[in-house]
């Protein structure tokens, strides 16, 4: 993979086979930062950082078959349960930390999103967006809990807890003091969400991208 | 996996021969005494590549050896972790030239307490200098020169051979490009202490201990000793693993209101403690349970873990097992949040085992996928420097 001198836009880190949703977050982090990829999964995310950016940093990840993933390709990964706390972390230790659609199927999103902020300077979360009208109009017109393409699985066996709007989560940032630096909306191909999305996130963004700071 | 070859399957290294090397120049110890000369007992299995950068050092642990795999001739039992050493296993041997040593203290023929003392001409008995976990590193440090290995590819240790490992990556930093650190903790807790006590006393306190000249007298405290590894055994494994294992099974179906071996689990510590006799040393017993009771590098460091780790450069790859009472996950986390302070290179794997602290020494898939992943990454990433 040739190193790429020139700031990643979008397209590039897409064409050098990164999912599109992580794209968006590689063009967010300076290059040679610290990072801490919570809910890492197979650590695509940061050997992507790693090679193309530089960046050092450690992936936590719960599933001990993703963890030998991350292993094998040589990504510093902690096989540990978020939920069951942070605090070997110390405070401010990391320029970003990162839950890459993890938040939502956590038990106590407001308090991680603290903690999170605790341990880093800047957090990046990103989210499914419930308050897309295809979940407003399966739940408002047909009566039925959505199943999207940002939201696949029925509501009996999904991971996620703790659903929310972008609203929603701008208010949550509001309340817990957070600054928020940067919001992105994609669409359900996590491609940037069109004319639709830029007037209407709330609406036309199924997933949404946030890069938040301590007040 | 189990083509025959020459009698072995074709994943062992087959039919091993320990060699013996002798070190001449004086060791000056931990303790302030000097060895003057002392001989390692070695095992190798695989070949040094020609730029010497595929070596693997296995670091044993309390009552292990140099015989990490393969069989000695008429042996139907192959060396302690075999299940991890040879062609196609973790430690590939077709790739790494893995080499196992007996440490110095220890009672498998390197220099220790069971070998005859030069100056006296006697076996050193109790008069063996108290070793420390550093003071193996320094014999080891000595056996990697005269083997030529400038740096470890990998250093791998359970137990107290982790503690080894992670030594060498603070005092030899350089000589180190990763260290596997399996089943350990930064030092004893109280807890480990107060168990490696009542090893000791039991020991001590068998008549047939003679004050350690035991040998001299052709005598050996078997009671002590086997009360010792009886005791030991019960951290070694975990309760959940004794209940499935033996739950409150009588030997003989009802209790007899007697002294005897009436519960299976008696009968099965009993048996834990009387091979073990057969094959260890007391004296060395007791030596081992002090390099664990001493270990403590961030001793120096005003008791910062993260302070002295601050200097490593090798890769980590830290490995614990649920059901481990003995050496916590707990344990294992804080040498890994250590080294995260540090922003040290260092992965973490929690493997569900019901094995409790031998569950290192044990089969188990997860297990065995996270040392294999670690040792060709690195293997691979060690080849593109």
């Amino acid at each position: 993979m040739p190193v790429k001198a020139e700031v990643l836009t979008p397209n590039a880190s897409q064409s050098a086979g990164l999912r599109p949703d992580l794209a968006a977050i590689v063009d967010w982090i300076e290059p040679g930062s610290h990072l801490l990829d919570l809910g890492c999964g197979d650590g695509a995310l940061l050997a992507y950082l790693q090679r193309e950016k530089g960046i050092t940093g450690y992936g936590v990840e719960i599933g001990i078959n993703k963890v030998t993933e991350c292993i094998a390709r040589g990504i510093n990964v902690i096989h540990a349960d978020i939920e069951a706390g942070l605090g070997e972390f110390t405070d401010n230790s990391f320029d970003y930390v990162v839950m890459n659609q993890t938040l939502q199927a956590t038990h106590f999103p407001r308090d991680l999103l603290r903690e999170m902020l605790r341990i880093g300077k800047q957090g990046i979360v990103t989210l499914p967006n419930f308050g897309h009208w295809r979940c407003r109009v399966q739940l408002g017109l047909f009566g039925r809990m959505p199943v999207s393409s940002a939201l696949p699985a029925a509501w009996y066996e999904t991971q996620n807890l703790h659903l929310c709007s972008l609203s929603d989560f701008d208010q949550l940032c509001t309340d817990s003091n957070l600054k928020v630096l940067e919001r992105q909306v994609l669409n359900h191909n996590h491609s940037s969400g069109g004319v639709g999305a830029k007037l209407f996130p709330n609406l036309f963004g199924e997933v949404a991208l946030y890069r938040v700071a301590r007040q | 996996m189990s083509t025959e070859k020459g009698g072995y399957a074709s994943d062992s290294v087959g039919l091993v021969e320990p060699q013996t090397i002798q070190f001449d120049e004086p060791l000056e110890l931990a303790c302030g005494r000097t060895l003057p000369s002392y001989q390692l007992v070695v095992e190798t299995y695989g070949k040094l590549n020609a730029d010497k950068s595929n070596a693997l050092l296995v670091c044993h642990a309390l009552s292990g050896d140099h015989h990490a795999a393969g069989f000695h001739a008429g042996d139907e039992r192959p060396g302690w972790w075999d299940q991890h050493i040879g062609p196609g296993k973790p430690m590939d041997t077709d790739k790494y030239f893995v080499v196992s040593l007996n440490n110095i203290g220890g009672c498998a023929g390197s220099t220790g307490p069971t070998t005859l003392n030069s100056e006296t001409g006697k076996p050193w008995g109790p008069d063996f200098p108290i070793v420390t976990v550093g003071d193996w590193v320094r014999t080891q440090v000595r056996l990697a020169d005269r083997l030529g290995i400038g740096r470890w590819a990998a250093i791998v240790g359970g137990s107290l051979g982790a503690m080894q490992a992670l030594q060498w990556s603070i005092d030899f930093p350089d000589r180190v490009a990763s260290a596997l650190i399996i089943a350990a903790a930064p030092k004893l807790s109280a807890q480990n202490i107060a168990f490696n006590e009542i090893a000791r006393r039991a020991i001590m306190s068998d008549p047939q201990f003679a004050q350690g000249r035991y040998a001299e007298q052709s005598a050996v405290p078997r009671h002590g000793l086997m009360l010792a590894r009886m005791l030991g055994h019960i951290t070694y494994i975990s309760d959940d693993m004794m209940r499935e294992r033996f739950g409150r099974e009588l030997r003989e179906g009802k209790v007899n209101f007697g002294f005897d071996v009436e519960f299976q689990i008696e009968s099965y510590l009993r048996h834990q403690g009387e091979t073990f006799v057969d094959r260890f040393d007391a004296n060395t017993y007791l030596l081992m349970t002090k390099a664990l009771d001493y270990f403590d590098p961030a001793d120096q460091h005003n008791g910062e873990l993260r302070q002295a780790l601050s200097g490593v450069a090798a890769r980590f790859l830290v490995i614990s097992f649920t059901s481990d009472w003995r050496f916590s996950p707990q344990r294992s986390r804080e040498i890994v949040a250590a080294l995260h302070q540090n922003r040290k290179s260092a992965s973490y794997a929690e493997i569900e085992s019901p094995d409790g602290h031998d569950a290192f020494l044990l089969p188990n898939q997860q297990y065995e996928t996270c040392l294999r992943s670690f040792l060709q990454q690195q293997q691979t990433a060690g080849a593109a420097l």
